[in-house]
């Protein structure tokens, strides 16, 4: 098991460079080897799990230097359910990429792809503050790649505004990571957990600053309101299996949230106590009306899906602000729930988009409309929290676990009331777009952006059936995801369990002898 | 006691010269303000290791002040990621530009775009 945990990290690592130097210009070599990779790492993620499953916390001192003055990668369930998660979404957005040709419309797709699972990966992985600043900016560095693959002004001018706020956002993290190490002189997060509770009463103020500065970097990332500004431009505009992917980036905020505000400034931390949950629930709630409200008012369907991505990004948070055991276990299974519901929706969306256009409005029938209605029929079911599929599971979870909190009525009312309002959205679009299309007169309607230079629709070649296939493999997951709801939750419950126990921890990554 | 005030007065002169240049909405100003956010965020960096003069920086025996080297490691990993940061923006946004012939930050609706 000794050196099983880095290979997540060093086999895209250098997998990305082999296909950027010695195969660049053979399209199907680099398919054949980044699907090989990608197979591979779910298989070597699912190991990983597995063994995380017993409860055993694995470190990996990088360059066999001992916490905290070296690097370390930790396994624990958290991790090790992320890491496996981001492997099958890749896998499935992979070969969505290339059975719908998205990787032949610009270059060096798979290379950008690796590195991107390099950097979501190393984030999952690490144990060190600054180590995951360096996997964050990894996974930028190749998420500007991917965002604006393929080409075209509109995309590169989003591709713009995404790097600005991203950079912003790297800057605040670098101030945040400045603020505790100067504090605390370490950016272990096992060493700061330690020296944060040890800290005398009247020296923390520095180190509220850091941890709040801190919250507000993983609040860019998960895309909380007021944080939010760059996600509906971004992900509307970004290639839709890159959107796909990106359905994990905003769980890297959330995953952070989770980790930083349980292990290093815990609930029972004097320090911090109130100051993280009680502001978290206020913006996590704001964040749903918006998503949800946005849905409604969204014109074009990716940005209808952008916005039902920052909804349901906006209900995994108000679990976790609420930092109970109980949550918690919620907040992760609907999590695994909202990531692959999400990028479900982006493709979806995506052969809606190949077919008829962005804007939601009626327009003749297209190719293939009944399946895809289908799809797209279950991937609102899951986006919207509607039984049977497991977005309703996990909209429960989160309800029920708030009940005895704070601010119960107020996540009721907003969980219930945005449910309605996502579900009048949704059925909305699809209505718009499936029913709509068999009305009679709309064959006659011209298409609004129509121009008389558009080839006639029988010389068009018609999209392939193909790329639906991941995509009913990810209805097949949520589905799955309900079937085995009870399983499910038992590891969420074991998660939340290991998280809540953070000594085990700190115990593992320093070394120590528990007492 | 200058030096403190001088490094201090250095971060927050170029951290408010660039969030005012990033509230510009234009590339080129908004990419000279994330430089400027970028030397800020270097300098205060490399000050969390607190200011020492004429100290090594690796600790031997006998040696009783020294210089941190830490905050020295993290500004030479934050320095080239900015670096390779403002490279790539300058790129995306010169592409933009040319391509759009428009170099605001924020997106106009695709509906005036048509127009």
């Amino acid at each position: 098991m000794s050196h099983w945990i880095i290979l997540p990290i060093v086999l895209p690592a250098l997998l990305a460079p082999f296909i950027l130097m010695v195969i660049r210009h053979h399209l199907d070599l680099q398919r054949i080897f980044s699907v090989a990779g990608t197979v591979l790492l779910v298989a070597i993620t699912g190991g990983l799990m597995a063994h995380a499953a017993t409860g055993e916390i694995t470190v990996y001192e990088l360059g066999d230097w001992p916490a905290p003055f070296g690097i370390v990668l930790v396994l624990d369930r958290l991790s090790g359910l992320m890491i496996a998660m981001t492997a099958v979404l890749a896998l499935m957005v992979l070969m969505y990429a290339i059975w719908s040709g998205w990787d032949n419309r610009g270059r060096h797709f798979h290379a950008l792809f690796q590195f991107q699972l390099m950097g979501v990966l190393g984030a999952f992985l690490t144990g060190d503050a600054f180590n995951l600043f360096v996997f964050f900016e990894v996974l930028l560095i190749a998420s500007y790649g991917l965002m604006i693959h393929g080409g075209g002004g509109r995309r590169l001018r989003a591709g713009t505004q995404y790097v600005v706020y991203n950079l912003v956002g790297s800057t605040l993290f670098l101030f945040a990571l400045g603020t505790i190490y100067a504090t605390t002189g370490t950016l272990n997060m096992a060493d700061l957990a330690v020296k944060a509770a040890e800290m005398p009463a009247d020296q923390t103020a520095l180190l509220r600053v850091g941890a709040v500065l801190l919250l507000l970097v993983f609040c860019v990332k998960a895309a909380v309101l007021p944080l939010h500004f760059w996600l509906p431009a971004s992900y509307a505009n970004a290639p839709a299996p890159v959107a796909a992917l990106f359905a994990i980036m905003t769980k890297v905020g959330a995953y952070s949230i989770l980790r930083v505000y349980t292990l290093v400034f815990g609930p029972d931390l004097e320090l911090t106590q109130g100051l993280i949950g009680e502001w978290l629930v206020i913006a996590a709630l704001l964040t749903v009306v918006v998503g949800m409200v946005g849905i409604l008012g969204s014109a074009y369907i990716g940005r209808m899906v952008a916005f039902a991505t920052i909804g349901s990004t906006g209900t995994l948070l108000i679990a976790i602000s609420l930092f109970t055991g109980e949550a918690t276990a919620a907040a992760i299974y609907y999590m695994i729930h909202s990531t692959f519901a999400a990028a479900m929706m982006f493709l979806v969306a995506d052969l809606i988009i190949e077919r008829r256009g962005d804007t939601i409005s009626a327009r003749p029938p297209m190719t293939h409309g009944g399946v895809i209605s289908i799809l797209f029929f279950i991937a609102a079911i899951a986006m919207a929290g509607m039984p049977p599929l497991s977005g309703f599971i996990g909209k429960l979870l989160v309800l029920n676990a708030s009940r005895g909190a704070d601010h119960a009525v107020a996540i009721w009312a907003v969980i219930l009331i945005t449910s309605l309002v996502a579900i009048i959205g949704l059925a909305r679009a699809g209505s718009l777009v499936f029913w709509k299309a068999h009305d009679t007169g709309t064959k006659d309607l011209p298409s609004p952006e129509g121009t008389p230079d558009e080839p006639p629709e029988a010389d068009t070649p018609s999209p392939a059936r193909l790329p639906m296939v991941p995509v009913f493999a990810l209805a097949g997951i949520l589905v799955a995801l309900t079937v085995f709801a009870g399983p499910v939750m038992t590891y969420a419950e074991a998660v939340s369990g290991q998280l809540y126990t953070p000594s085990d921890y700190i115990d593992a990554v320093l070394n120590r002898s528990p007492e | 006691m200058n030096m403190e005030l001088l490094v201090a007065s250095a971060i927050g002169v170029l951290t408010a010269g660039g969030i005012y240049l990033l509230l510009r909405q234009r590339t080129f100003p908004v990419i000279v303000g994330l430089s400027l956010l970028s030397y800020a965020v270097n300098i205060f960096l490399f000050a969390t290791g607190r200011l020492t003069v004429g100290a090594p920086p690796v600790l031997r025996d006998g040696v009783t002040i020294y210089t941190d080297p830490l905050p020295q490691a993290l500004v030479l990993t934050a320095i080239v990621i900015s670096f390779g940061m403002t490279a790539v923006i300058v790129m995306i946004a010169l592409s933009a530009y040319l391509s759009e012939n428009d170099d605001r930050i924020d997106m106009t609706d695709r509906v005036e775009d048509d127009a």
